[in-house]
């Protein structure tokens, strides 16, 4: 769990330095990582939601390494701080929509027949 | 260096995330709100932290205590119900606000 941690938050960090956001810019480094971490854990929740090893080392591991919540949290503020309200309010639903979708799209594409 | 503080502080942040679990209900919704609070701070106390802090205790620890994944699927989980609202709007109303006061403590210094 803590490499996968490690790997995810490398990751991470790794996808803002390739795709920087100005100060009041719209973060959509941040918006890809979470909405392609919740795309990746509705796949593994459909094809291996009870194996020993698969959800606490991807799922808890790396994928929750990947995403993040205070990223998100901190970057909508910092948006409606810097007199951009509509935008932090689409970012903030903008995120919360896509990333249920993925999770959903996940889910539904590669779930293992029953 | 950088990707080192980025690795030990990912490492902290996903174990702390899974210890929660045992220790408190709703625990998804704890290290996001405590997570985003503690990055709100950093971001409030801005330049007058060192470097090393942001990355290792920001982008490390904050970013991988807190999570998006398991949010997201946990309120699918929970389907149409009032519970999955529950979750979506404590999570979002909380978590938000608590990065707010994290920003303006941090202002304060």
């Amino acid at each position: 769990m803590a490499v996968g941690g490690a790997l995810g938050a490398a990751a991470r960090y790794g996808a803002g330095v390739a795709w920087p956001h100005a100060t009041d810019g719209f973060p959509w480094a941040t918006l890809a990582v979470n909405v392609t971490g919740c795309l990746a854990i509705g796949v593994l929740a459909g094809l291996a939601p009870r194996h020993r090893l698969a959800m606490p080392f991807l799922g808890t591991g790396v994928l929750g390494g990947f995403t993040t919540y205070s990223t998100y949290a901190v970057d909508a503020w910092t948006l409606a701080d810097a007199g951009r309200p509509l935008a932090a309010l689409a970012y903030v639903f903008g995120t919360l929509a896509a990333a249920l979708v993925a999770v959903w799209a996940g889910h539904r594409l590669l779930r293992r027949p029953a | 260096m950088t990707l080192v503080l980025v690795l030990v502080g990912g490492a902290v942040g996903a174990v702390t995330r899974y210890l929660v679990r045992f220790a408190l209900p709703w625990p998804t919704v704890w290290v996001n709100v405590a997570g985003s609070a503690l990055l709100g701070l950093l971001a409030g106390l801005g330049s007058g932290l060192p470097g090393w802090v942001g990355t290792l205790v920001g982008i490390g620890f904050c970013g991988a205590l807190t999570t998006y994944s398991t949010f997201a699927l946990e309120t699918y989980e929970l389907g149409r119900s009032r519970r999955a609202l529950w979750n979506v709007a404590v999570t979002l109303l909380a978590g938000i606000g608590a990065a707010v006061v994290g920003v303006g403590l941090g202002r304060l210094f």
